[in-house]
């Protein structure tokens, strides 16, 4: 027996990705194309500020991680209707702690790689040592 | 057409891994045979192989645990063996084959012992505590299994066929690149784990799932049993760390495969880089194999002091900031690796803060015993042991956290001794805690006392004895994974941690004895009632065992230690006619899609490890069919009618009931 | 129900909603592959961290400004954007049960996704023969690893994509086919999630040295 959008609700609850379903095809669709038009307005100026000159170039890659943070969050907004409503709390939630993980991970490796490549000596100097 | 396999890849020459592999050949062949003969092989595939049961995959990743122990001690009887001998001398194993032996020691003991142990009791537990028919995702977790057991099998294959890895536990470059590491030995390592680390992290997205998705009506997350909360918190380190794992063997493959330069010494590789994505991995790892153990304790010591646990809000926060601080501390692992005085400050102190938690969950568990009525059975003793032997670990782990002194102590016997008696202490004797104590769920009866007692005894003064002079050791200047040494004032101290050995020996076998005693004495031990322990939480409302729906109707719980409640409220309210009308359950239905797509995992493992091409492509398309056709088929649960669920819970009523209040129809 | 509510019990009964029973099928099924998603994430970030520490190994070989051609990258980013909107177009068709639509927005997503493929490929094709191949530096290795496990990803979602296609043509929008279908859209959107960090950070910055 197949199952339509009925269970979608439970615990007062969404699934990941679920959207609640009222108002018909037409705002949905008005919802991607508006997702789909930010993302491109981002993903331009993205390219725009890493090839130009008028912006002051020690401060290009911070633009462009946040330009990039941005459109991550239009994609998990418009694409992956991830809201901040009591429905979606616990999606939100699994969500930070991957964020949470990946900032870690990342943050951290790069913290102690760069005091590590500070501190010792190259591989290929440490190499020709042998010799 | 065989790839690098040749007859030289089997060790004719070497004795001791030929006895081995000879005696292991005839007990499976016999175990086999018995079972063809005894014409159980179609029950074992219908009712264990195909099985997506929560609580068989949790028996069998238990058995897989315990099995493997056995080779994975019989490593450690000959690593302790080998030091006391080899003084001024090269002892009976020689380099080469002492490196893979303690290599194989640890890869088994943490992947296929430690991990399979706890995955087991969590998945055989956890949806009866929650008052569920199954995990989340059922065929999944026979998926999860079955790859789990494929890594085993691939690293005992290495045993016979090539060699095992020489890198230790963590297969650190360049060592273990293919300049230095020229033979399979790593790739067996590489690809066992890769595999079974699928599994693994399948299992995680299950328990998480299932903690958070899947529980019984009223059971919001703080009326949880404080297991189910540290199967959370552990199944969240499982799905955020092992990813870490996964990335980093496969940047190792690619070096060794496909002559990249991750990890090389040339071309700008950076070993560093690997030592530190290990342990960011490395870190949670120990607390994903703790976590679960202090769950069990936690069961374990509130229902044999006939308490509630002590502060269980306090121990939810000391477990969830466990969790989040076990991914802040990693560079601990090596503080002398240079980077700094700054950065291993940080860490330093991290380290200490992260025992601060686990201090909180001490306390709790001691005044949750304070003021109880304690019955010292086999279980409690574990859990008692416990307590002692991981703090003196905890200790010398804060001790270590002090930089200065870890780079002193850094990779000397006191690690040694220090990690073995968290892990012991803590992991080990958890799972023998669990084991013991949920035998009789799984079984139907319970396992012989005196011989666990005797077991205990063993386990605790043998563990004393052999890893005691290993701190003596390490403060006396000895380094970890020596082959031989000339140092007259450590020959002592070994000899003794090798009759430490030896009494833990005599305490595995006592286990052995116990399990065989206590099958056929089944019928004096066995659990009428299903609640042999008088337990506090859902499992021991349920027969022993189980039925396969778990329970006829999910129960409904209004606060903590729900069975306890059914129990004492339910005194007053004896109203045993009033059950609801039974109805037909829906349960998963079996499918070999585990097994058989572990087998090309198998094949396919085995064919990467010897280069045999053509066998890795159709191990691939094998595993991809076999998905496909998991995924094409129609039914996927079978239906247990109204009238057999009726059967089978009344005959259980009948033996156990006035204790099963007011229930809502699932 | 009762999220991570530490919550005082003086508050509990305005906070703390009683758990009304075992989730429906599709929010299990989400959620676990959520979960799986994230751990996805974990991964690349692992892989991501060791081509910034990488980054400037390049072993006395090219650099990304050396390589990189930031036209191709365009066009590859255009095709992925787009099929994710068309991806959430048959996910739409698939909730209202358009058999029609949904086949022909998935289709689209493929088309766009086999695009990027092949511009990927012949991306890495174009620098190996250069002699820029991931056996060249460290550099090379993480560019290639990196890049190289998001293509395997779509690649493994084309697979995916033709599969639900094939299924819904042969057995209609049955409930468990909608779990996949959903699973599927999380899957494909988080991919142009992570390909929006790797043209910033791999192409965009990696070109500025």
């Amino acid at each position: 027996m197949t199952q339509g959008r009925d269970e979608v609700f439970d615990n007062a609850e969404l699934a990941p990705g679920d959207e609640h379903a009222e108002g018909g095809v037409g705002p949905r669709v008005l919802g991607y194309l508006t997702g789909l038009g930010l993302a491109i307005l981002l993903t331009a100026t993205s390219f725009f500020v890493a090839g130009t000159d008028l912006v002051w170039e020690p401060s290009i890659p911070v633009a462009l991680v946040v330009l990039a943070i941005a459109q991550m969050g239009v994609h998990l907004v418009f694409f992956l209707h991830i809201t901040t409503g009591p429905d979606n709390t616990n999606n939100v939630l699994a969500l930070a702690f991957g964020i949470l993980i990946v900032i870690l991970v990342m943050g951290g490796s790069l913290w102690i790689m760069a005091n590590l490549n500070h501190n010792m000596m190259p591989m290929d100097q440490l190499m020709q040592m042998q010799r | 057409m065989l790839g690098k396999l040749r007859w030289d890849a089997v060790p004719f020459d070497q004795p001791i891994p030929m006895a081995a592999s000879g005696v292991v050949a005839l007990a499976i062949l016999a175990v086999l045979a018995w079972v063809v003969i005894k014409g159980h092989l179609p029950y074992l595939w219908r009712e264990w192989i195909t099985s997506v049961d929560h609580k068989r995959i949790g028996v069998m990743y238990t058995l897989l645990a315990m099995v493997m122990l056995l080779r994975g001690f019989s490593d450690a009887i000959m690593m302790r063996a080998q030091q006391s001998l080899a003084f001024h001398s090269q002892g009976f194993l020689p380099p080469e084959h002492y490196d893979q032996v303690f290599s194989a020691h640890g890869t088994i003991m943490i992947f296929f012992v430690a991990m399979p142990f706890m995955i087991g009791l969590m998945n055989f537990v956890v949806p009866l505590q929650l008052g569920v028919r199954d995990v989340a995702f059922p065929t999944l977790n026979s998926v999860g299994f079955w790859l789990t057991a494929t890594g085993a099998l691939l690293v005992n294959i290495s045993l016979v066929v090539g060699e095992f890895a020489r890198t230790g536990w963590l297969p650190y470059p360049p060592l273990s690149e293919l300049a230095y590491s020229p033979g399979v030995g790593v790739d067996y390592y590489l690809w066992s784990l890769e595999i079974s680390g699928v599994g693994t992290l399948v299992a995680g997205i299950n328990l998480v799932t299932t903690v958070l998705k899947i529980r019984t009506k009223g059971m919001n997350l703080l009326r949880m049993p404080m297991f189910c909360w540290t199967t959370l918190a552990t199944n969240l380190l499982i799905v955020a760390a092992f990813p870490i794992l996964t990335a980093t063997l496969a940047m190792l493959l690619l070096d060794r495969y496909l002559g990249f330069h991750f990890f090389t010494n040339e071309a700008g590789g950076n070993v560093m880089m690997f030592m530190n994505l290990i342990w960011a991995w490395g870190h949670p790892e120990v607390y994903i194999l703790v976590l679960p153990a202090f769950g069990i304790f936690s069961e374990v010591i509130s229902t044999f002091s006939g308490k509630p646990l002590f502060g269980y809000r306090s121990m939810v926060a000391a477990t969830m900031a466990i969790c989040i601080l076990s991914f802040m501390v990693w560079l601990h692992h090596f503080f002398t690796m240079g980077a700094g005085a700054n950065v291993n400050a940080i860490f330093g102190i991290a380290t200490m803060i992260i025992a601060v938690p686990t201090g909180v969950k001490v306390f709790n568990w001691l005044f949750t015993m304070y003021g109880g009525r304690v019955r010292f059975q086999t279980p409690l003793l574990w859990s008692i042991g416990f307590m002692v032997t991981f703090i003196i670990g905890g200790m010398t782990g804060v001790l270590m956290a002090v930089p200065p002194v870890a780079f002193v102590l850094h990779n000397s016997l006191f690690l040694v001794a220090h990690f073995h008696n968290v892990i012991i202490g803590g992991v080990l004797f958890g799972a023998f805690a669990g084991y013991t104590y949920w035998f009789p769920k799984a079984f139907g009866f319970r396992l012989h006392e005196g011989y666990g007692k005797a077991a205990f005894w063993c386990w605790l003064i043998g563990f004393y004895v052999a890893f005691m002079p290993l701190y003596v050791l390490g403060l006396l200047g000895m380094t970890r994974r020596m082959q031989h040494y000339d140092v007259p004032e450590w020959r002592p101290w070994l000899i003794v941690a090798a009759c430490g050995a030896a009494l833990i020996m005599c305490g595995i076998a006592f286990q052995i004895v116990q399990l065989v005693v206590s099958i056929r004495q089944r019928e004096q031990l066995r659990d009428e009632t299903g609640d042999p322990w008088d337990g506090r939480s859902l499992e021991w409302a349920t027969a022993s065992p189980p039925p396969a729906f778990n329970f006829a109707f999910l129960p409904e719980v209004s606060g903590e230690d729900a069975w306890w409640d059914f129990k004492h409220r339910a005194n007053g309210q004896r109203t045993p006619d009033e059950t609801p009308r039974y109805r037909d359950i829906e349960i998963p239905r079996n499918s070999p899609t585990g097994f058989v797509c572990a087998f090309f995992a198998t094949m396919m493992g085995f064919a990467l490890i010897w280069h045999i091409w053509w066998m890795v492509a159709a191990g691939a398309v094998g595993a991809f069919a076999t998905f496909v056709v998991f995924a094409w088929r129609d039914h996927d649960e079978d239906v247990i009618p109204a009238r057999d669920v009726e059967r089978i819970d009344r005959s259980h009523r009948a033996r156990h009931h006035p204790h099963l209040g007011k229930e809502v129809v699932a | 129900m009762s999220t991570i509510a530490l919550t005082d019990s003086h508050h509990a009964s305005a906070v703390e909603r009683e758990w009304s029973g075992p989730a429906s099928k599709r929010i299990v099924t989400g959620y676990g592959f959520w979960i799986f998603i994230l751990s996805d994430m974990v991964m690349f970030s692992a892989l991501f961290a060791t081509y910034a520490v990488l980054l400037g190994q390049t072993a006395g070989g090219p650099s990304g400004r050396d390589l990189f051609d930031l036209r191709n990258v365009a066009i590859e980013t255009g095709f992925l954007l787009a099929s994710s909107f068309t991806c959430g177009l048959a996910s739409i068709a698939a909730d209202t049960r358009h058999a029609t639509w949904f086949q022909l927005a998935m289709a689209v997503t493929c088309a766009f996704g086999l695009g990027f493929l092949f511009l990927e490929v012949q991306e890495f094709a174009s620098l190996v023969a250069r002699g820029a191949g991931p056996t060249r530096s460290a550099f090379l290795s993480a560019f290639f690893t990196l890049v190289g496990c998001h293509g395997l990803h779509v690649s493994a979602g084309i697979l995916w994509l033709l599969t639900m296609m094939t299924q819904v043509f042969a057995k209609g929008f049955r409930a468990d086919i909608q779990r996949r279908i959903l699973c599927f859209a999380l899957f494909w959107h988080a991919l142009d999630i992570i390909w929006i960090a790797v043209f910033t950070v791999v192409y965009l910055i990696g070109s500025a040295r």
